[in-house]
């Protein structure tokens, strides 16, 4: 599953702007991943500008 | 507020603010609502804007112009500088201070403005078609109506989603950006400069853009492509500690630009999308103000015009499609190809098309000189390039004097 470091996210929206199930939700401050429709696929891992998100077995 | 509305606009950014400015001023009651407390805020952006463009949308006001720019440097990865002179190249902004003065323009205008308000979710009606707005502020879950809602999400693009069109950008199509506010740096007053390399920034460009006093936003974007392997913190990181170990950082900002074409759909019954959501900003640049107000102008004429005419159904909100494909989509497309060839050149070629330009007499060193050296066994891509420098007004910077 997708781990996010919560006290580094900026919430930019860069990582939601790829993510091919829709299942990242974004307030001002706050970011939600619906682990139940992610499916790993890493794309926001990868494209976050700052290393907020991070990949985590279990 | 009401519970029902002519046109409910989501985010307000200049795409959304100048959408709502623009309905209004056609007559349509209008709602715009910005997730964040503060309309302008965070900025994450680095605040270039070209004279031309800006100017169609509005008049440049001492209140959030920051500095005039005079001139481009384009930056070799062997640290040659072509200098492109030019005395009306553009403004940088105070970002925080211009989304305010577009807001404050729509809501003078008549549009309703409301800060804190997240939306969640449309609503729709018979045969599915979008006819409202699901948001929360402050505890509170409202649900309204609307004639129309407008996607002006940025590049989240969520709201699209929602509607049922696919907006996700593919990872060659988005640049991944970190930007410092830095002072105690030297840099030229009236410059900005643009840094290319594969190595140093692969699919994009380093940026310095100054505001005045000494201070400059210095920030980076590469492909998401690229970012797999290093992100764009890093490499910029790199570049402050070798070329400004001395300077402060003011202000961090984070963020994502949309480098593609316009997105397939942008326009459905009761629906539209504009700016960032619509993937309207140059790909070449990521310059995304100028496009984003170039469209919400548009938009929100032909929402205002809909509304009057009882018809929002899809084959009349195209009119807004097919005025932006005029204006500057078809540009757009080429740009798109541009860069496809420009981000590809090694640190070699961009070397050589330095050293081939700075070969030509001053007067002679155009950006369009540089597409010439750079794309020299592309020959059709250069006449396109030709054609749009000539036409196009969301350059970040209009470049041929
Ligand atoms: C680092 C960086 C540097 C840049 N530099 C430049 C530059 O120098 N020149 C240039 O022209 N462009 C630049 N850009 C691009 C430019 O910032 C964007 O293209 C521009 O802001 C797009 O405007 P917009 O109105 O479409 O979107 P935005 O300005 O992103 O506005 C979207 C708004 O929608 C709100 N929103 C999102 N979801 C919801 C929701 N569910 N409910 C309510 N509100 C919501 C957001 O909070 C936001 O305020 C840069 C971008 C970045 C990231
Ligand atoms: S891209 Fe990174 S910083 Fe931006 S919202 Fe996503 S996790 Fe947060
Ligand atoms: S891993 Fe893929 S599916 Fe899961 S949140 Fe990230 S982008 Fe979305």
């Amino acid at each position: 599953m997708i781990k996010i470091k919560e006290a580094l996210c900026d919430f930019c929206g860069t990582c939601v702007s790829v993510c091919p199930v829709d299942c990242i939700e974004l307030q001002e401050a706050l970011i939600k991943i619906d682990q139940n429709s992610c499916t790993d696929c890493m794309l926001c891992v990868y494209v976050c500008p700052i290393e907020t998100l991070e990949y985590s077995h279990g | 507020m009401d519970d029902q509305y002519d046109v409910i606009i989501i985010g307000a950014g200049p795409a959304g603010s100048v959408t709502a400015w623009h309905a209004s001023l056609g007559g349509a009651k209008v709602l715009l609502l910005e997730k964040d407390r503060d309309i302008g805020y965070p900025v994450r952006c680095a605040e270039g804007v070209g004279a031309a463009g800006l100017q169609s949308i509005v008049d440049p006001d001492s209140r959030w112009i920051a500095n005039k720019i005079k001139g481009v440097d384009l930056i070799s990865p062997h640290l040659k500088t072509i200098h492109i002179l030019n005395e009306d190249f553009g403004f940088v902004l105070n970002r925080k201070i211009f989304d305010n003065f577009l807001a404050e323009k729509a809501a003078k205008a008549g549009a309703e403005v409301l800060t804190k308000a997240y939306a969640e979710s449309l609503c729709f009606g018979e045969n599915g078609r979008v006819n409202g707005v699901v948001f929360s502020h402050f505890g509170r879950r409202l649900s309204l109506r609307a004639k129309i809602v407008v996607g002006a999400d940025g590049v989240e693009s969520r709201v699209g989603r929602w509607a049922g069109i696919r907006t996700q950008l593919k990872m060659k199509d988005i640049e991944t950006c970190v930007q410092y506010t830095m002072s105690n740096i030297d840099v030229k007053p009236d410059v900005c400069e643009f840094h290319f390399s594969r190595e140093r920034s692969p699919g994009g460009y380093i940026w310095i853009f100054p505001k005045g006093d000494g201070i400059a936003n210095v920030g980076i974007g590469i492909s998401g492509e690229y970012a797999r392997y290093k992100s764009p913190l890093r490499y910029l990181e790199k570049f402050v500690q070798e070329h400004f170990p001395k300077g402060s950082v003011l202000t961090t900002a984070v963020g994502g630009v949309p480098v593609s074409v316009t997105n397939r759909q942008i326009v459905k019954d009761g629906f539209m999308l504009v700016g960032d959501a619509a993937h309207q900003a140059n790909p070449i640049s990521g310059g995304g103000i100028v496009p984003a107000m170039v469209a919400g102008k548009l938009a929100g004429k032909v929402a205002a015009e809909a509304v009057q005419a009882g018809d929002v159904s899809q084959s009349f909100l195209e009119k807004y499609e097919k005025q932006w494909y005029r204006a500057e989509g078809r540009t757009q497309k080429i740009m798109y190809r541009l860069k496809e060839a420009v981000y590809k050149l090694t640190d070699d070629d961009l070397n050589k098309t330095a050293d081939a330009v700075l070969s030509l007499p001053e007067e002679k060193r155009t950006m369009v000189s540089v597409f010439k050296k750079a794309l020299f066994n592309r020959p059709t891509l250069i006449l396109e390039a030709l054609k749009v420098f000539k036409t196009s007004i969301t350059e970040v910077f209009d470049p041929l004097s």
